[in-house]
C-alpha cells in the first residue's frame, strides 16, 4: 500500500512537471543568446539546420533578448497596453455589473429567475462564433467598430462571470443574511457588507478567470478591428527569422509575466471559485 | 424604526437591470435581427425561409467542420473528463505536496495563448523538436500540422490547458460526499472498488454536468491556438466550427453566418435544456 501511494505520487508530480514543462523551455530560450537559442533550434528557423532540441539550460544567461523587446521593438508595448486596456476595461466593468446580477440570481427568490438564470448560462456557452455577426452588428449601429471599446463593452456583459459569482454567493449561509436584515440593515447594505466580503473569493475567481480569457484575447480583435495599432498581444506577429528568435521567446514570457502573477496572487480564490460551481449546494 | 422597505420587485430589478440592459443590446436583441436575416436573402430584403439553412447544410465545409468539432468534442471531453477525475482521486488521498501539485496542474490555464502557440509551433514544425526526439530513436518524421496528427496536436494542448481547471471542480465535488457514508460502506465489508461504483461515482454524477459544461465552452476556445499555429485554413482535420464562421465572416457571407450561428446556438440550447434537466433532478433527489 505504501509503494502504492508512492508510485501515485510520483506519476501526479510527473504530471505537473510534463505540464510546466512548457514555460520551462519558454523561460531558458529567452534567457539564452541570439546565436545559442538559433542553433538549439534548428531548422525550424528558416536558414537553420536539423532538428531543433527543446530549449532547457544555459551556460551563458543573457538578457539581451528582454533588452531587444522591452528597448528596440516599439511595436511590442503598443500590443502589450492595448492588451492591459482591454483585460482593465473588461474586468471593472464586470465587477460593476456582473457582481450585483449574480448576487439577485443567487439569493432572491422571484418568478423568471430560473428563466433568467438559463438565458445567463445558454449565453455562458454560446462560442464567439455564434454571437459574432450579433454583436458586429449592434457594434456598428453604434459605430464603435474597429475601437477599444468594440471589444471591452461585450465583454463586460460576458455571462460566465455571473454564473461564477452566483455560485459562490449562493454558498453564504442564510442565517447571516437574515440576522443582518433583523438589525434593520437595507437590502444595498446586505449586499455591500455581507454579500460582497463573503463572497469575495467568487468574485477573484471570476475576475482571475476573465484576466486569463481577456490577456489571451484572439477572436474578437480578429474580427472587429481593422486597424492592427488597436491589436493586443496575443496578434503578435513578428517575422521570426534566425536573428530575432530570441526576441519572440523574450516577448513570450513578457506576456505571460501577468498572467502567471495574477495566477500566483489569486490562486487560492481561483481555486474556491471553481470549486463552488461544482458544488451541490445551488439553492 | 427602520424606514419601510421597497417591494422586492423593485430591489431585485436594480440588482438585475444593468447586467440585463447589456444582454439586450449587446447579445438578445441583434439576435433577434440575426434570426431574421437567416431567413432572408443576403441584402436582407427578401424572405426565403430555410434556404440558407438548405444551403449552410449541404455546404461541403460546413459538414467537414462541424463533424471535425463533433469529433473533437466526442474525443477530447470524455479523455479530458477521465484523465482528470483520475488524477482528482489521488490528489484527494496524497496529502505531501498537494498544494504544490494543483498549482503545477492548474498553471497551464495561466500561459497565455501566444505563449502556448509558439511552443508548439517550435515543438511540431517538421524539424521541430518532437521530431528531433522521434529521430534520436531512430523513427520516422512525423509531419504534424500537415496531416491527421494536427488533430491530436490540437486536442492535447486543449487537454493540456484544462486538465487542472477539471481536477479542481471533480475535487470540490468529491468533498462535498461526506466521509460517513464511505465509513459505513467500509463497516458493511464493501471493497475500495464497490465503493468507488456505488458510492463515488454516482455522487459525482451531478457534478459532471458541471464539468462537461466548461468543457465544451472551453473546446470551442481551442481555435485560438489553431489560429495563432496554422492560420485561417489548418489541415482538414483540424478546420473546426470557429475557423468556418471567422472566414464567412471575413467573406461578408453573412447569410450563411446567421444561418450556422442559429444551428449552433440551437444545439447548445438543448445541452444546456439537458444541464437544466439534470440540475432539477438533483434538487428533487435532496428534498
Amino acid at each position: 500500500m505504501k509503494v502504492r501511494t508512492t508510485l501515485t505520487a510520483a506519476c501526479v508530480a510527473l504530471a505537473g512537471f510534463v505540464l510546466c514543462f512548457p514555460l520551462v523551455m519558454l523561460v531558458a530560450g529567452s534567457l539564452m543568446g541570439q546565436t545559442e537559442l538559433s542553433s538549439v533550434l534548428g531548422g525550424v528557423l528558416p536558414s537553420g539546420e536539423g532538428y531543433a532540441q527543446a530549449p532547457l539550460l544555459t551556460l551563458n544567461p543573457t538578457l539581451e533578448s528582454y533588452v531587444a523587446v522591452l528597448v528596440d521593438t516599439p511595436a511590442y508595448h503598443v500590443l502589450f497596453w492595448n492588451s492591459a486596456a482591454i483585460t482593465a476595461g473588461v474586468l471593472a466593468g464586470q465587477l460593476l455589473f456582473a457582481t450585483p446580477a449574480a448576487w439577485a440570481l443567487a439569493r432572491y427568490e422571484f418568478p423568471g429567475r430560473n428563466a433568467l438564470f438559463f438565458l445567463y448560462v445558454l449565453l455562458m456557452m454560446l462560442p464567439f462564433q455564434v454571437v459574432m455577426l450579433p454583436n458586429y452588428l449592434v457594434l456598428n449601429a453604434l459605430g464603435i467598430n474597429d475601437t477599444l471599446p468594440a471589444i471591452i463593452l461585450p465583454g463586460i456583459f460576458s455571462a460566465f462571470p455571473v454564473f461564477i459569482m452566483r455560485h459562490f454567493f449562493a454558498t453564504i449561509p442564510n442565517a447571516i443574511i437574515e440576522s443582518a436584515r433583523l438589525d434593520g440593515a437595507g437590502e444595498l447594505r446586505v449586499f455591500l457588507t455581507i454579500g460582497i466580503p463573503l463572497g469575495l473569493p467568487g468574485i477573484f475567481a471570476a475576475l482571475v478567470l476573465g484576466f486569463f480569457e481577456y490577456w489571451s484575447l484572439v477572436e474578437q480583435p480578429l474580427a472587429f478591428l481593422k486597424d492592427q495599432a488597436l491589436w493586443p498581444l496575443s496578434l503578435f506577429q513578428p517575422t521570426v527569422s534566425f536573428d530575432n528568435v530570441g526576441l519572440v521567446f523574450a516577448s513570450a514570457v513578457i506576456a505571460a509575466v501577468p498572467a502567471v502573477l495574477v495566477f500566483a496572487m489569486g490562486r487560492e480564490y481561483l481555486e474556491r471559485g471553481i470549486a463552488a460551481t461544482a458544488r451541490k449546494d445551488r439553492s | 424604526m427602520s424606514m419601510p422597505r421597497p417591494p422586492k420587485a423593485i430591489i431585485v430589478g436594480a440588482f438585475l437591470a444593468p447586467s440585463l440592459t447589456g444582454l439586450a443590446v449587446f447579445f438578445l436583441a441583434p439576435s433577434f435581427d440575426v434570426a431574421r436575416r437567416s431567413l432572408a436573402n443576403p441584402s436582407g430584403t427578401e424572405f426565403v425561409g430555410l434556404d440558407n439553412y438548405a444551403t449552410v447544410l449541404s455546404n461541403e465545409a460546413f459538414r467537414l467542420a462541424a463533424l471535425n468539432t463533433a469529433k473533437f468534442m466526442a474525443v477530447c471531453i470524455p479523455i479530458l473528463l477521465i484523465a482528470s477525475l483520475t488524477v482528482a482521486l489521488f490528489l484527494r488521498k496524497s496529502t505531501p505536496f498537494k498544494a504544490l501539485m494543483k498549482t503545477a496542474l492548474l498553471l497551464p490555464l495561466a500561459i497565455p495563448v501566444f505563449s502556448a502557440a509558439l511552443l508548439m509551433s517550435v515543438t511540431f514544425d517538421a524539424e521541430g523538436i518532437a521530431n528531433g526526439i522521434l529521430a534520436f530513436f531512430d523513427l520516422e518524421p512525423v509531419a504534424w500540422m500537415g496531416t491527421d496528427a494536427a488533430f491530436w496536436v490540437l486536442a492535447a494542448s486543449y487537454v493540456w490547458r484544462n486538465l487542472g481547471y477539471c481536477i479542481v471542480l471533480w475535487l470540490a465535488a468529491l468533498s462535498c460526499i461526506p466521509e460517513t457514508l464511505y465509513e459505513a460502506a467500509r463497516v458493511d465489508g464493501a471493497n475500495s472498488r464497490q465503493i468507488a461504483v456505488r458510492i463515488t461515482l454516482p455522487l459525482l454524477a451531478p457534478s459532471c454536468a458541471v464539468v462537461v459544461v466548461l468543457a465544451i465552452i472551453n473546446a470551442f476556445k481551442v481555435y485560438r491556438e489553431a489560429y495563432l499555429v496554422a492560420g485561417n485554413y489548418p489541415h482538414e482535420s483540424m478546420y473546426l466550427l470557429p475557423h468556418l464562421f471567422n472566414n464567412w465572416f471575413a467573406s461578408l457571407s453573412t447569410a450563411k453566418l446567421a444561418a450556422g450561428g442559429v444551428l449552433l446556438g440551437l444545439v447548445l440550447f438543448l445541452v444546456v435544456c439537458l444541464l437544466f434537466r439534470s440540475w432539477a433532478k438533483q434538487v428533487r433527489a435532496d428534498r
